[in-house]
């Protein structure tokens, strides 16, 4: 059915909404995190346990994409009641059934218990986690079966499409998201409708528009979890910039690693097609779109859109300088524009709803929500979606609910390998974009990693170099070789053979590859470095100055002399006979931490 | 447009400058003169040859309004821009993009084949680096001395990507390619294959824009004083004619300056036993050419018929073209010509054995060292030349003899082999070895006597040239290119039926073979090059001979011993055949 007009749109939406209501709905989650958990065999048995009662028609069994709660999956929501259970483990499958469908009881043992009032919440609007939150990008995720038009559909699906194309003239649709404040969600922040602008205003017919799926940062999984559960949503977003810009042609360059996120997404483009959102004269219009997919081979430079566009190009993911900017010369040469998933889904709303009620969220310069990937050492890890200009405590303690085993958060580290340390010191700023440079981090792509007082951060420093000098393309000197060098710093001063002369080294370096890299990739390296330097300069001393302590200890009055840290210790450095108090010899120690590991009784001290 | 319109302006260490559009930071600086170093730009734009890709980062300046240093080597100067060279923020970071890259390199360069003409070492020197304050791992790949003619060590490339360009957007070639990712990061062969698997050419260009000593040619001179000691060995040698307008260059002359007298008398005092020109195979290679072009032209023969004195360019056609190897001409190089000569008729004159001699061949190629290992280019099992050494190791060895250049009197080509034309000097310059044939092919076919014998509309460094000669009723359509992309667009003409030419003359290197890439290097001087081949035209207007058949050593050559150009004899000497060798 090719749907050629607003009024046939809006028909179709009312007969789906009218058409056959269920008693019952079961969102299984199958979002990658969830599948891990075996959510996929769960929702197997659950439609067995269907069919056997034969209540196919009473039941809506309905795989959504991620319900945003990824450390406490599988999760399982149940409407009416919004009664959400989780942990749901196989063998709960036959119980939960029972109980709460055929018996209509809710199993408590399956909620989750807030950890404050210690009482179990059966409503999942209620919980803190998701009460604070403010739902614009992920406003369908985790509610709707990803591989169904219909679903997208019946929740005002391409109504905004339909709106751009029969109601508002490409150049409306830019001044809309212009006058939204809509800024880039991939890190940069540049202003959305500006860059539509730039892209609208080059000349030449031949134009494109980029989809950057290439999320790359190590915990980051925003744009992945609305690929896979809203993937329409994409779709739509895609062919409203296209026709704002002047674009026919549209490609999302996603990364082979997201192996999950393309079926539901070539899904969505094959039914787009076939309803005519996508194709020649949509809405029986002039304008034609199209979108195709290119997998990317997962390099973290091809996140910047010059290195993306090469690697499209079948060149080498490499960056070149701007200007030009793509948006004058993209791919193969044509105007241009690159915009990030999350970017994209919050246009369709914004055309829905005017850039009036999008301003309601988040400040005055940086409008609208922002989706985080809350990881770490935190109670609530998973998906979050708040207005901008939320502080960080709201987003630790309230909606993540703090460290799981209650000991103090030392900082945040938000923007991935390219941003820095958030110390608790800065725990009241307001999340935007312009606050985050002035205190030395950055937006980035939205990875936030919460990390309690027993981190280290010359170790954590360590890694994330480890991970941008491993990705470097290569190109420019101070990436290359420069960020190697910070690395063998380090590495050095982890070992203990570091020097006082290393800390000044490692800072007069990490500025120089700041200011002379290439892009954005070698000018945010040392961030994590710069930052961690800056706030916690007592651990890099204790390091460069060699007086941490490193090495292990036992607590004599705990040990009771099983001996099996001493077999375990790959430098023989505990002594100690069958049930005596063992010692560790501190000169030896490497602090590999296996003697940790191995103890029964918990006697083993860290450093 | 309004002459203010095309213009900007902006502010360099204080100093307001006027610059048109498009003109780039590095640009403005030098106007008003201000030196801003530079390593891994390149810019012949002359000749098609640009390496902007700013990822050396040495070059850095500071932009008040930015941050991040930008690369003036490829940043535009936009209208009121405010710019600082010398700013201890750009100075800092210049010399930390320098300091790595020596972090990262292996400092041998004592020893080192670009010692003293190496433009990182005088980078070094210039930046007054002292001391360098990153210490780490050092990159570690094998060295590739598989082919004949180059020898690639990585472990001094620097990544300025020079080698790329050349390698990709000038000789369309594509053998050399970033690999890898990070440190890791290496300028290799796809899978790591050996040069001698690739379709490279070893036409050198490569090697004469690298910086550092990650690329060179492959160093003949310690088997040719093997030889020169060896006492049961008969050494001759002869020299290309663009070796003699560069060498100079190597001991302090101007570009131009014209050597071949000192250069016969230094390789005399080395212990050569015979000196010859190989201008004198140029001439005959005209004799050869120029019959087999009227024998093509008048017997509806292929055409165009191209020139194959370039062995970087019959390794490209052989390579990438294997369905148009009976367009080139069947000529050996004049050089080829010269050995096989030696081997032959100066051994029977001589009554030496051909397996005592010992031919050696100075060239301002790397190709051609490849190109003596052929094996249709040996006589009765004999290399007709056994070694090639480019203008740079003739003229280290030179130094290594302890000869004083400069105080050597001019001394000339032994005779056998040794006279030459104007025709045969041109030969060194793009557009020359056309304008030879020209110039004889016309008295071949109207036997008349050619007045002028300047054709400059062959001349120049346009990368694709045509023009039109008139020839008795016959207007010969000639085509000239150098460097090896534009020599691709010819050639996908001939194969699409659409080329118009009669006759096309091609060189695999920018300038012909004065910009060789056995030549001194040009660091990216134009000026350089041009010099070189206004020398070669210099001469030709000196001589009293401009046409190769007016050679009389060659005239005398087929009356005692070739008989008729083109016939049974000559082709067995003087000719060859391709084959058709596709690589990856």
């Amino acid at each position: 059915m090719k749907i050629s007009s607003l009024a046939t749109l809006d028909k179709w939406r009312d007969e789906l909404r009218a058409a056959v209501k269920f008693d019952i709905k079961i969102m299984v989650c199958s979002g990658t995190s969830c599948i891990s958990s075996e959510s996929d065999l769960i929702f197997g048995l659950l439609k067995q346990k269907i069919d056997d009662h034969q209540l196919e028609h009473q039941i809506a069994l309905v795989p959504t994409g991620c319900q945003r709660l990824c450390g406490q999956g599988p999760m399982i929501t149940i409407e009416p009641g919004n009664i959400t259970y989780f942990r749901v483990k196989v063998e709960d499958v036959e119980e939960l059934f029972n109980e709460h469908i055929l018996n209509g009881r809710v199993l408590y043992r399956l909620l989750y218990v807030d950890p404050k009032s210690g009482e179990s919440i059966q409503d999942f609007a209620k919980m803190d986690f998701y009460r604070k939150q403010q739902r614009v990008a992920l406003r369908n995720c985790g509610e709707i079966d990803p591989k169904s038009i219909d679903d997208y559909i019946r929740r005002d699906g391409y109504k905004a499409l339909g709106n751009c194309i029969s109601v508002l003239s490409p150049k409306e649709v830019v001044e809309i998201v212009k006058a939204s404040g809509l800024r880039g969600r991939g890190g940069g922040g540049f202003p959305t409708g500006v860059k539509w602008e730039m892209t609208a205003k080059s000349r030449g017919n031949e134009k494109y528009l980029i989809c950057n799926a290439d999320e790359g940062d190590p915990g980051a999984f925003m744009d992945r979890s609305i690929i896979e559960g809203d993937p329409h949503s994409l779709v739509e977003a895609m062919t409203i910039a296209g026709y704002a810009t002047g674009a026919n042609s549209g490609i999302v360059y996603i990364r082979a690693e997201y192996a999950s996120s393309i079926p539901p997404l070539k899904k969505a483009i094959e039914d787009a097609k076939a309803n005519g959102f996508l194709g020649n004269n949509i809405f029986d219009s002039d304008f034609s779109f199209d979108i195709s997919i290119k997998l990317g081979a997962g390099a973290f430079v091809c996140g910047e859109e010059t290195a993306l566009i090469h690697s499209m190009e079948g060149n080498r993911g490499e960056p070149t300088k701007k200007p030009p900017f793509p948006s004058e010369s993209g791919f193969r040469g044509k105007p241009t524009t690159v915009n990030n998933v999350e970017t994209l889904v919050n246009t369709p709303p914004i055309i829905i709803n005017g850039a009036k009620w999008f301003r309601t969220f988040g400040t005055e310069k940086s409008p609208g929500t922002k989706v985080f990937a809350l990881a770490g050492n935190i109670r609530n890890i998973g998906l979050v979606e708040v207005p901008m200009g939320t502080t960080f405590r709201e987003v630790i303690f309230d909606i993540g609910g703090g460290h799981p085993l209650g000991k103090k958060i030392k900082a945040v580290q938000i923007g991935g390998p390219s941003g820095g340390v958030i110390t608790e010191a800065f725990f009241d700023t307001p999340i935007e974009y312009d606050t985050l440079t002035k205190i030395g981090a950055m937006m980035g792509s939205g990875g936030m990693i919460v990390m309690d007082e027993d981190t280290d951060m010359v170790k954590i420093a360590k890694f994330y170099l480890e991970f941008t000098q491993d990705e470097s393309c290569g190109k420019c000197t101070p990436c290359r070789i420069g960020t190697k060098r910070m690395f063998e710093i380090l590495d050095r001063l982890v070992k203990m053979e570091g020097s006082p002369a290393d800390l000044e080294r490692l800072e007069t370096l990490g500025k120089a590859i700041k200011t002379t890299s290439l892009c954005g990739l070698g000018q945010s390296a040392p961030n994590p470095v710069l930052s961690t330097m800056k706030y916690f300069r007592e651990e890099y001393e204790g390091y460069a100055y060699r007086t941490k302590k490193i090495a292990y200890s036992i607590n004599g009055e705990k040990c009771i002399g099983c001996t099996k840290c001493a077999r375990v210790c790959p430098v023989q450095c505990i002594q100690g006979a069958l049930r005596d108090v063992h010692f560790i010899d501190e000169s030896k120690c490497i602090a590999c931490g296996a003697c940790y590991k191995a103890c029964p009784v918990n006697a083993i001290v860290k450093p | 447009m309004k002459l203010i319109e095309k213009m900007v302006s902006c502010t360099i260490n204080g100093i307001h400058v006027n610059v048109e559009k498009g003109t780039t930071i590095l640009q403005a600086a030098k106007k008003i003169g201000i030196h801003i170093p530079t390593l891994c730009h390149l810019d012949l734009h002359d000749i098609g040859i640009v390496n902007k890709s700013a990822n050396c980062r040495v070059c850095v300046v500071e932009d008040e309004n930015k941050n991040a240093l930008v690369p003036s080597c490829s940043e535009v100067v936009r209208d009121g821009m405010k710019i600082q060279t010398d700013s201890l923020k750009a100075v800092m970071g210049r010399r930390t993009s320098l300091e790595l890259l020596l972090s990262n390199h292996p400092r041998d360069c004592l020893t080192c084949v670009k010692n003293l003409d190496c433009e990182l070492q005088a980078l070094a020197h210039e930046m007054n680096i002292r001391e360098i304050h990153y210490k780490g791992e050092k990159m570690s790949h094998p060295i590739d001395n598989t082919s004949f003619a180059i020898i690639k060590d990585s472990n001094k490339c620097i990544m300025c990507r020079r080698c790329v360009t050349m390698c990709n957007e000038v000789q369309t070639v594509g053998v050399l390619n970033p690999l890898k990712r990070g440190f890791d990061v290496v300028v290799a062969t796809a899978f790591h294959l050996d040069l001698n698997d690739t379709s490279c050419t070893y036409c050198g260009q490569c090697v004469s824009v690298c910086p550092t000593g990650a690329l060179a040619e492959r160093n003949h001179s310690s088997m040719v004083w093997r030889a020169l000691n060896d006492p049961t060995k008969h050494v001759v040698v002869q020299i290309a004619p663009a070796v003699r307008v560069a060498i100079g260059e190597e001991f302090g002359y101007e570009p131009g300056e014209v050597s071949t007298g000192k250069i016969v008398a230094s390789l005399k005092r080395m212990g050569f036993d015979q000196v010859f020109d190989t201008n004198f195979g140029a001439d005959l290679t005209i004799i050869e050419e120029a019959t087999e072009f009227v024998h093509r032209l008048e017997n509806n023969g292929r055409l165009p018929m191209l020139t194959s004195c370039c062995p970087a360019w019959v390794q490209f056609i052989e390579h990438q073209f294997p369905e148009l190897l009976d367009v080139p001409s069947t000529c050996q190089s004049p050089h080829i010509m010269v050995g096989s000569l030696i081997k032959t008729y100066y051994a029977e004159k001589n009554k030496i054995e051909p397996k005592d001699i010992v031919s050696v061949s100075v060239m301002p190629c790397v190709a051609k060292k490849a190109e003596v290992s052929r094996e249709e280019l040996t006589h009765n099992d004999l290399s007709d030349v056994d070694y090639v050494i480019t203008t740079r190791e003739l003229s280290r060895m030179i130094k290594e003899a302890a000869i004083d250049f400069k105080q050597l009197k001019d001394q000339n080509f032994d005779e056998l082999l040794g006279e030459s034309t104007g025709a045969a000097t041109i030969f060194g310059a793009t557009g020359g070895v056309v304008e030879a044939a020209t110039r004889t092919a016309y008295e071949m076919i109207t036997g008349k006597e050619l007045k002028e014998v300047n054709f400059k509309q062959f001349r120049g460094l346009q990368g694709i040239r045509e023009a039109e000669v008139q020839i008795g009723d016959k207007t010969l359509r000639v085509g000239i290119a150098h460097e090896l992309g534009n020599a691709r667009k010819l050639l996908e003409e001939i194969r699409d039926g659409k080329s118009h030419f009669d006759i096309i003359e091609i060189m695999a290197c920018p300038g012909g073979c004065i910009g060789g890439g056995g030549q001194p290097y040009h660091h990216g001087d134009i000026n350089i090059l041009k010099k070189r081949a206004q020398a070669l035209y210099d001469l030709d207007e000196k001589m009293e001979k401009r046409k190769s058949h007016e050679n009389e050593m060659v005239v005398k050559l087929y009356e005692d011993f070739l008989g008729q150009p083109g016939n049974h004899k000559a082709h067995e000497l003087l000719h060859t055949f391709y084959s058709a060798k596709p690589r990856i």
